[in-house]
């Protein structure tokens, strides 16, 4: 398994973890039932934008341990540098992420026109943030396994 | 149409090149050049030169096209 396999399975692991668990977290301190909608709205806008750094230090911190083990085991040092199959098929993986959180984007409207809470269309966007990252990562690993 | 290649057969023609020596010498990773053998990926006009160029052959003797049969 090559290195951009191993670091997919890992990004995708390590992204499934920071979901789950800051889920559980922002689920524990939910305010579902809340009568007061600018409350709602505020505690949503922070669980959001508190996301956002979230992902991108545990990112930062699962890549910087991941190539250290990856050096350890294999003792070679990861590619320095992302060629023209590295670049296509980024872009082709960021094409399915794009299309898979417009469709959420999409059915979160849908939620509001339906009447459902606020709540419902924050968590559909949440969740489609990160179906659409899984599906990013998913199709970076296929397309490295059964080529372009 | 399939894209096909001598590549491998190329490299153990100058003196057992490996995988990473080419990959270094056209610029790209070895995962790139493991594509390529394998026929998972069809490169770039300029990378298929840059690659016939190390083989110094021209570049239809290193990829050519397979018609598929119906």
């Amino acid at each position: 398994m090559s290195y951009q396999e191993k670091k997919n399975i890992v990004s995708l692991l390590g992204s499934f973890l920071v979901f789950v668990l800051y889920g559980l977290y922002v689920f524990q301190k939910n305010p579902v039932g809340s009568i007061d909608s600018a409350y709602t709205f505020s505690f949503w806008g922070g669980v959001i934008l508190v996301l956002i750094p979230v992902s991108i230090v545990a990112k930062i911190i699962i890549t910087i341990v991941f190539n250290m083990i990856y050096r350890i085991t294999t003792n070679e040092t990861e590619p320095s540098f992302s060629d023209e199959l590295d670049k296509l098929i980024e872009l082709k993986a960021t094409r399915n992420s794009h299309y898979v959180f417009t469709l959420g984007f999409l059915v979160a409207m849908g939620s509001l026109v339906i009447d459902m809470q606020p709540t419902v269309m924050f968590i559909i966007l949440l969740f489609s943030g990160f179906v659409s990252e899984m599906v990013g990562g998913i199709t970076q690993l296929y397309l490295y396994r059964r080529g372009v | 149409m399939l894209i096909r290649n001598n590549v491998r057969k190329l490299r153990f023609n100058h003196d057992e090149m490996t995988q990473q020596q080419l990959a270094e010498k056209v610029s790209v990773t070895r995962q790139t050049i493991v594509a390529i053998e394998k026929e998972k990926y069809s490169p770039s006009l300029e990378l298929a030169f840059r690659i016939a160029l190390v083989f110094n052959s021209p570049l239809e003797e290193v990829f050519f096209i397979e018609k598929e049969e119906e």
